[in-house]
């Protein structure tokens, strides 16, 4: 435990200053700030809508929640796990990281928490500041309705079923930049993955789950179906946040595997 | 326990069917800096990385301080320092930086990392980004992460790689330090002789995977044999007369004869010889050859 725990911080204080840690913050704050901008600067169109406040907290999050299921996240997922990687790959120090009194599952988990980790930090702060920003725009703007609604309930289970469809995404792009020193091969196949993921979730193909690139998408696709009925009537735990969960654990012992074969030549 | 604190024995080690290393047992004994000797590509970085267990080796063929390699990596990683090649540094952190993360890794305190900046000269740099780094500067930081655990063992890849002649001679007196008064082992790689040979106290010698020599460098001086060095004039006449005499001639240039030496008593009746029948002898010398020379003809016999 003590080798994981030091690992971790080793990966916390070398990455600290890349662009891949600061990405997990600046990404939500420009896009939650850039959407609140333009309720602000809307703000007259949108109180003369008259949503009820439900509704105008679904349209407000759900424009985040929109953007980043469908496009951005995949792709921060494939840059995270690339980044993670790419810090060894390109200094040429997984001899030296190997040859520390460290064991070799200590080193390879705490890369994948890590990776992890700032994936977390990147959708809880987008859940976040997507509640503080509203309720921000309430004082700003005292017409809107923002605070006779509650919405931590939907913002917790649309970003927890968000992060939780990832971790598939994450583990196969980990082992793919594990495995490749090289920027282009795990981003042209993330990419295509990505791209046939929004597609075989979008024209719902009965299979569409068993591709981890298009989970993202489809849990947040049901979450908005069943945002018409009752919006906290939705299961976090469906078909595809369980095929995205064993995909990231078959996946990550299989990672594993690798390292221990691995000869750092 | 065992003397050595390295022992490979009759290791194997090939990689896509083609042979690196071949039945290779490298004896380092305890407090000894042992120069690791041989051409480019003989198979030098391999081995250090076989002993870093960066490369898997087959089983009880690789033993540091007396224990078998893949069944004790930690334990033996623990003890030991390695510089491998290019130094392996982060080039967006600083200097600083660098060691400290090691410090972490380690779990040792982190003032040590002032320590090593200032032992090797990068104290003033040590808030510089790694990347901006000259290649002698990185090297210099290469060998204080591997000196920062104050490992028992260090293996050190061409640590002079790359740096100027004074950084060239610190390094050596840091080596030499470390040994005599730290009591340290050093396994020290190079493919220049003339580096290793003002150092180390044991000599290996490999070349294509094969360990070739291995002794103390008094044994490796005993295997030159020495040579006598006879300035004469009429270089011609005189060879024709040392071979009638049955002498045997090893080298001759326009101004010198050079045959086997074998007693300073046969080097006077030479003398001698070529004085009664009228040559003019202006110089008769012993002379060793170099060990740049010898470490050319071991190579190159294989």
């Amino acid at each position: 435990m003590r080798a994981l725990y030091i690992s971790l911080i080793s990966e916390f204080y070398k990455s600290r200053k890349t662009l891949a840690f600061w990405a997990a913050i600046l990404l939500p704050v420009i896009i939650c700030g850039l959407i609140s901008f333009g309720f602000y600067q809307d703000a007259e169109k949108i109180i003369a809508n008259h949503y009820p406040p439900m509704i105008l907290w679904a349209k407000y999050s759900g424009t985040a929640l929109g953007v980043m299921g469908f496009l951005i996240m995949p792709f921060y997922i494939l840059f995270m796990a690339f980044s993670v990687n790419n810090i060894e790959h390109k200094n040429d120090t997984w001899k030296m990281l190997f040859t520390q009194p460290l064991n070799k599952f200590s080193i390879y988990a705490s890369k994948y928490l890590y990776a992890v980790f700032l994936i977390f930090t990147c959708l809880f702060l987008f859940a976040s500041l997507t509640y503080s920003f509203g309720h921000l725009l309430q004082v700003l703007v005292p017409k809107f309705n923002f605070n006779q609604y509650n919405p931590s309930n939907i913002l917790i289970n649309s970003y927890a079923k968000l992060f939780l469809a990832s971790l598939g995404i994450l583990s196969l792009q980990f082992i793919l930049s594990l495995l490749w020193s090289d920027f282009l091969k795990p981003m042209g196949i993330g990419f295509v993955g990505t791209i046939m993921g929004i597609i075989t979730a979008n024209v719902g193909w009965k299979y569409a789950y068993l591709n981890p690139y298009s989970l993202p998408a489809l849990a947040l696709k049901i979450t908005r179906v069943k945002k018409g009925s009752d919006p906290l009537d939705f299961a976090i735990f469906t078909d595809e946040i369980w095929t995205s969960l064993i995909y990231a654990l078959v996946l990550f012992i299989i990672g594993y595997f690798i390292v221990t074969k691995k000869s750092i030549k | 326990m065992s003397n050595y604190a390295i022992e490979t024995v009759g290791l194997n080690f090939s990689f896509d069917n083609q042979t690196i290393v071949k039945d290779l047992s490298l004896q380092v004994p305890k407090g000894s800096i042992y120069g690791f000797l041989g051409p480019n590509g003989a198979g030098k970085t391999t081995t250090i990385k076989i002993l870093l267990n960066l490369l898997k080796s087959p089983s009880d063929q690789v033993f540091i301080f007396g224990k078998e390699i893949n069944s004790n990596r930690i334990a033996i990683l623990k003890r030991i320092g390695a510089l491998v090649e290019q130094p392996a540094i982060y080039g967006h952190l600083t200097g600083r930086e660098n060691l400290i993360n090691r410090c972490i890794l380690l779990g040792i305190k982190k003032s040590r990392a002032d320590e090593m900046l200032s032992l090797v000269g990068l104290a003033e740099a040590s808030n510089k980004k790694a990347s901006k780094y000259s290649l002698g500067m990185k090297q210099r930081l290469g060998i204080a992460q591997a000196l920062i655990s104050d490992p028992e063992l260090l293996l050190l890849d061409e640590p002079t790689n790359g740096l100027d002649p004074n950084g060239i001679i610190e390094i050596r007196n840091l080596m030499i330090d470390l040994a005599t008064t730290h009591k340290k082992t050093i396994l020290v790689s190079s493919h220049l002789l003339a580096e290793i040979e003002r150092t180390a106290t044991h000599v290996g010698i490999i070349n294509k995977g094969q360990l070739l020599f291995q002794g103390t460098i008094n044994e490796l001086h005993l295997l030159s044999k020495p040579m006598l060095q006879i300035e004469v004039d009429d270089i011609e006449n005189a060879s024709t007369l040392l071979t009638r005499y049955g002498h045997e001639i090893a080298a001759k240039t326009d101004k010198v004869i050079t045959v086997p030496f074998s007693s300073s008593q046969k080097s006077g009746e030479l003398n001698t010889l070529l004085i009664q029948n009228g040559f003019t002898v202006s110089s008769l010398y012993q002379q060793r050859k170099d060990l740049e020379n010898l470490f050319l003809d071991i190579t190159k016999t294989n």
